[in-house]
């Protein structure tokens, strides 16, 4: 078995996101340093938060402005900070009740150790300098050992309120592609198309992933297939995608390689875009120091009869 | 409800740290053949199929349209997918069967954690506005809710690791599971959460098999009928719920009719030790029922999978004689969010 090839992946994306008008007032309030809370109908005030009552279902929009202090009502000690988190030194994380709300928010608590935080211990906001409407406008809370500080009775008002926010997002993966995919990338590394062969209906995959898609067992037995191929199915693409560097409009193919029962999609050059058809035999072109076709061009051979390839449409 | 539905086999991996070698379709086809093959249907004799998993485990979207293919879906079939536990699959295909849409039904579920950082994988499943931003680990609210249930008097540490090391110790007559046996009482994850209550990060796959009345009958000697299944959600603030309670997993267990008669088995998916305390709790398990003899998802935790693994230890063990009323738990979501309760007895003996 050749080596299980791994690649790093990384799945970024800024999630871009519109806020109703409860959420617009919270984070747009953060940006100005008041913590507002909203009142249900029996008279319960969420913090952070809600557009409807999580009990009742009523619709909620009567804002109130809770203070910056509060109680801690559960903890627990993060002493290595992952990336990303509110704190780059060990820190606790928290739900603070405050004070004139009834419910808890979840924060990072900067305490210098576990041993200084409690449950029911007084904590207050630490504003971030830089505050732009959103969660993380609050760097922090920190123990806080002095009066309540009295809520100034913001009504949820704001000059410039905030409609929307971006909440970027990256995950960081290892991407193996398993034992099939990892024989046919290998084999692609020189230059070579390998296939494996179904042990029940005798059909040759390219590219393989393990698995008969039809008979649901393993395959095994690989097979070279190609060089050369027949284009069964086409189209033009007339719109350029961000970043790419083809120049439209191009030809995309479904192309079955000699040796095949399946089609593999890959770009055709080499001729121009209205000329090509089905039954065009092509062949790979490898450009150096890549592990995949650039693209296929035309042999010259005469064209596939329709009747040796019409069962791979 | 007049049509009875019976888990009729199950099969799983054997659950590992890391599968590198396999593809998701690669780790899964050896287990569906194994339940195939246990009731000799084949793929074409299958009424139903229906799927769980999560393209973010993997990083990878559509992939459960790929691992289809261990399947063999031809002639067509009728399939269906969730993006959840296969616990939450099993739940679709039981009520397509009380339908009457069809008699038999395949579920299966997988996981693949190891290319990625499920502790922070499973952020993006939170509040997209208020706590995601935060990025707080699964690990991290896990430890909240064990610091509030130290807090109100329901544990402490030491009860905390006992639930490891009885999970551990039942693992070792498990040939599936990832970690068994006696742990060093290590150092803390994020406190008060210390390695040995946290779940084993791995791979792995399970299938199940469900036949409706005479058909199980026919499929299994001795079928492990699904008296009822329910699940239920709570709100997902953390800061609006009672960490030390699961309101949610007892209402689901009152509705799936656990609360009728004793159980003699439960099979709670408690990826945290401390979860298993509010567990017992919530669904009123006593001592006298058998929690985990599988070792539980403190022994092998594939996520989206290991729900749907409780219902198919727990049906194991009614197969076997070792049960006749089983509870079979599985969770979703921080601090156990979201709960499905089935509840499966075996004939009487």
């Amino acid at each position: 078995m050749p080596e299980v090839l791994k690649a790093p992946l990384v799945v970024e994306f800024p999630f871009t996101r519109s806020l109703g008008p409860v959420q617009s007032a919270f984070l747009t309030g953060l940006r100005e340093r008041v913590v507002l809370g909203v009142r249900t109908t029996d008279g319960r005030t969420l913090v952070p938060p809600v557009e409807y009552d999580p009990v009742t279902a009523d619709e909620l929009r009567d804002l109130v402005e809770v203070a910056p202090t509060g109680t801690v009502t559960t903890w627990a000690w993060n002493h290595e900070p992952r990336r990303a988190q509110p704190l780059t030194t060990p820190f606790a994380w928290v739900l603070v009740r405050l004070d004139g709300a009834d419910t808890a928010l979840l924060h990072a608590l900067d305490a210098p150790g576990p041993e200084a935080v409690r449950t029911g211990m007084r904590v207050r906001v630490r504003w971030a300098a830089e505050r732009t409407g959103a969660i993380t406008d609050i760097a922090c809370f920190e123990p806080y050992d002095g009066p309540p500080v009295e809520p100034g009775g913001h009504t949820g008002e704001f000059a410039d309120p905030l409609t929307g926010i971006v909440a970027p997002a990256r995950l960081d993966y290892t991407y193996s592609p398993g034992r099939a995919q990892s024989a046919y990338l290998a084999a692609l590394g020189e230059r070579r198309t390998v296939g494996e062969r179904c042990p029940a209906c005798r059909k040759v995959y390219v590219p393989p992933r393990g698995a008969c898609p039809t008979c649901g067992v393993a395959t095994s037995e690989q097979v070279e297939a190609g060089p050369r191929g027949t284009v069964t199915t086409f189209c033009i693409v007339n719109i350029k995608a961000k970043n790419l560097d083809i120049e439209v409009p191009y030809v995309y193919a479904h192309i079955a390689l000699d040796g095949a029962d399946l089609a593999l999609h890959a770009r055709i050059g080499g001729i121009p875009y209205d000329q090509v058809r089905m039954g065009l035999r092509v062949e790979p072109v490898w450009t150096p120091g890549v592990r995949h076709p650039d693209h296929y061009r035309p042999t010259g051979e005469p064209d596939a009869a329709y009747d040796t390839y019409k069962e791979l449409l | 409800m007049t049509r009875q539905i019976a888990v009729v086999a199950f099969a799983q991996s054997d659950h590992r740290r890391s599968t590198e070698e396999s593809s998701e379709v690669e780790l899964l086809m050896p287990v569906l053949h194994e339940v195939l093959g246990r009731t000799g249907l084949r793929t074409a004799d299958i009424g139903f199929i229906c799927s769980g998993s999560s393209d973010y485990l993997a990083g990878r979207a559509f992939s459960f349209t790929l691992a289809l293919d261990g399947v063999g879906a031809w002639p067509p079939v009728s399939e269906s997918h969730v993006e959840m536990d296969g616990a939450w699959a099993l739940y679709e295909a039981w009520t397509k069967l009380l339908t009457g849409d069809a008699d038999t039904a395949l579920v299966y579920s997988y996981g693949k954690c190891s290319p990625g950082s499920v502790r922070d994988v499973l952020t993006r499943q939170l509040d997209p506005y208020y706590v995601a931003p935060l990025w707080p680990d699964a690990v991290a609210l896990a430890a909240l809710q064990a610091q509030a249930l130290i807090d109100a008097g329901d544990t402490d540490e030491a009860a905390l690791a006992a639930v490891g090391a009885r999970s551990r110790a039942d693992a070792a007559a498990n040939p599936h599971a990832q970690r068994t046996g006696p742990l060093p009482h290590d150092d803390h994850v994020v406190r008060p959460l210390r390695t040995g209550d946290c779940p084993p990060v791995g791979d792995g796959a399970a299938a199940v098999i469900l036949a409706a009345g005479d058909r199980a009958r026919e499929l299994c000697e001795r079928p492990a009928w699904i008296r009822g299944v329910d699940h239920r959600i709570e709100a997902h603030s953390l800061g609006v719920r009672d960490l030390t309670d699961s309101p949610s997993a007892r209402l689901a267990a009152e509705k799936a009719g656990a609360f009728e008669r004793p159980v003699d088995t439960a099979e709670l998916h408690a990826p945290f030790s401390s979860q298993e305390i509010v567990l017992r709790k919530a669904l009123r398990l006593g001592d006298d029922v058998r929690v985990n003899p599988s070792g539980g998802a403190l022994a092998a935790n594939p996520v989206m999978a290991a729900g749907l693994i409780r219902v198919g230890e727990a049906a194991a063990r009614i197969h076997r004689g070792e049960s006749d009323r089983a509870l079979a738990h599985a969770t979703s979501g921080p601090c156990l969010q979201q709960n499905l309760v089935a509840v499966l007895e075996g004939d009487p003996r």
